[in-house]
């Protein structure tokens, strides 16, 4: 029986206000880019729970990315601020875990940066393209 | 005079803390003696595996089972004794948890044996004796169980009927869960059997929590004096409190030390760390990234801290396999 390439699964997480705004830029834009991250749109980077990271992980996701507006331009105010500091935490405790740094990563996105959408999504695909599946034990 | 139910406690990877629990029921246990039947107490009574294997299945009316599973015989045992009860509880931190020996599961068996039998500097093992599955001295075979890699919570292992929380679980949760027992009034199987709450909804100190908490110096038991009325959040501790369920009588906070999460995650909460984490790093003060992991930087093993007690039921169970240390 033929194995298929591995091909990494990435779960995005885009704020509502800037980075899937950014992505649907860059579909009008008809920019192409790996499809290999599917967008689940939420609210705000702050909503993004360290939960929803592992919980990913765990289902069988090679790597999860997300997607926030700029420091200083969060529609709420200060969401992005927390989704940073849950970020910076929880990346020691990935780190702890055993996860690669490669598979987990947040980058501020504004409305009008498509071009940012298509580049972060292709290098992350090319990164995990390279670092392999990730194989969590489970019990 | 109508038969006794049977009841029996077993112990797996636990400390032992859990059996004085039991003790600390005081004149309590009398009642509990008088009402039940006591057919397995490995702590306190002589039983052997083969008493056990000659009951008949289902003839025990309930199993408290203490500890995590982390060995071949443990896990023989709880297969045994969940063929031979009619309900298994797991039975404080480690059975329902994993509890501190799940700690573990951030090394390998390679790492703890290495470390346990030979780097310790108060091991006097000139030999390098490694304890192995089967020897032979004089003549004599000997055959030891199975250590695993990865340590495991008895649900991992077996169906669990109920779970007592805590390290160790308070005598009066004790109480009320053989109470509910014996009079048949328990909730759906399942259950943690706790209130389903936050610690912080019970804090003796919750009146002294300001609206807003900003922390930009995280403080720690061992270095810092802690103030005996204020709220740990609110002094820079890290306190389990937002994150673990309530139940315990506060005995921590009453010993002015702050929540370390021994009761475990509230209903609907997959990962008791991952949530303690959400909440920590939202009242942190710093926005910026250097700032932040300048103030990161005081918490020494984020990990261990917010998973002490949870790490084999975390949602990633253990450190990744095969990965670098």
């Amino acid at each position: 029986m033929a194995t298929a390439a591995y091909e990494p699964r990435i779960v995005a997480f885009f704020c509502n206000w800037c980075t899937y705004t950014a992505s649907d830029l860059a579909g009008t834009a008809r920019l192409a880019y790996e499809p290999n991250a599917p967008v689940i749109r939420v609210m705000c980077s702050g909503r993004v729970d360290p939960q929803f990271v592992l919980k990913a992980l765990q289902e069988g996701a090679d790597g999860v990315l997300i997607g926030g507006c700029h420091p200083g331009d969060c529609h709420y105010q200060e969401g992005n601020y927390k989704a940073l500091r849950r970020f910076r935490l929880l990346k020691r405790v990935l780190t702890q875990f055993g996860v690669e740094d490669e598979r987990v990563r947040l980058e501020w996105i504004s409305a009008s940066e498509g071009d940012r959408v298509q580049h972060v999504i292709n290098e992350m695909t090319h990164q995990l393209r390279a670092l392999g599946p990730f194989h969590q034990a489970r019990s | 005079m109508a038969q006794k139910p049977k009841v029996a406690f077993y112990w797996c990877a636990s400390c032992g803390g859990c059996e004085e629990a039991v003790v600390d029921l005081e004149e309590n246990i009398l009642k509990v003696v008088d009402a039940v039947d006591i057919v397995l107490w490995p702590v306190a009574m002589d039983f052997k595996k083969k008493d056990i294997e000659a009951m008949e299945d289902g003839s025990i009316a309930v199993a408290f089972i203490n500890g995590a599973v982390r060995m071949s015989e443990q896990e023989e045992w709880v297969h045994l004794l969940r063929k031979k009860a009619q309900m298994v509880v797991a039975f404080g931190a480690c059975a329902h948890l994993g509890g501190i020996p799940g700690l573990a599961n951030l090394n390998t068996k390679q790492q703890v044996f290495d470390t346990c039998y030979r780097d310790v500097p108060s091991n006097d093992n000139q030999a390098k004796t490694v304890p192995g599955l089967d020897s032979t001295v004089d003549g004599h075979h000997l055959h030891l169980p199975v250590f695993w890699d990865t340590v495991k919570s008895l649900a991992q292992v077996i169906d669990v009927d109920y779970y007592l929380p805590g390290c160790a679980p308070p005598p009066d949760l004790i109480w009320g869960a053989i109470n509910a027992i014996l009079t048949g009034q328990l909730p759906p199987k399942g259950a943690v059997l706790s209130p389903n709450k936050a610690c912080c909804d019970d804090c003796p100190r919750k009146d002294t929590k300001p609206d807003k908490i900003e922390i930009s110096e995280i403080k720690r038991p061992a270095t810092h004096l802690m103030d005996p009325e204020l709220c740990f959040m609110a002094q820079g501790f890290i306190c389990m409190g937002p994150a673990t369920r309530s139940g315990c009588g506060n005995r921590c906070i009453e010993g002015n030390m702050p929540c370390r999460g021994c009761f475990g995650p509230m209903d609907d909460v997959y990962d008791q760390g991952a949530k303690f984490l959400s909440a920590f790093a939202s009242i942190l003060a710093p926005k910026d990234e250097a700032g932040i992991d300048k103030l990161l930087d005081q918490i020494p093993d984020p990990t261990g801290t917010f998973y002490r007690f949870s790490l084999p039921t975390s949602l990633l169970h253990r450190r990744k396999t095969g990965a670098p240390v």
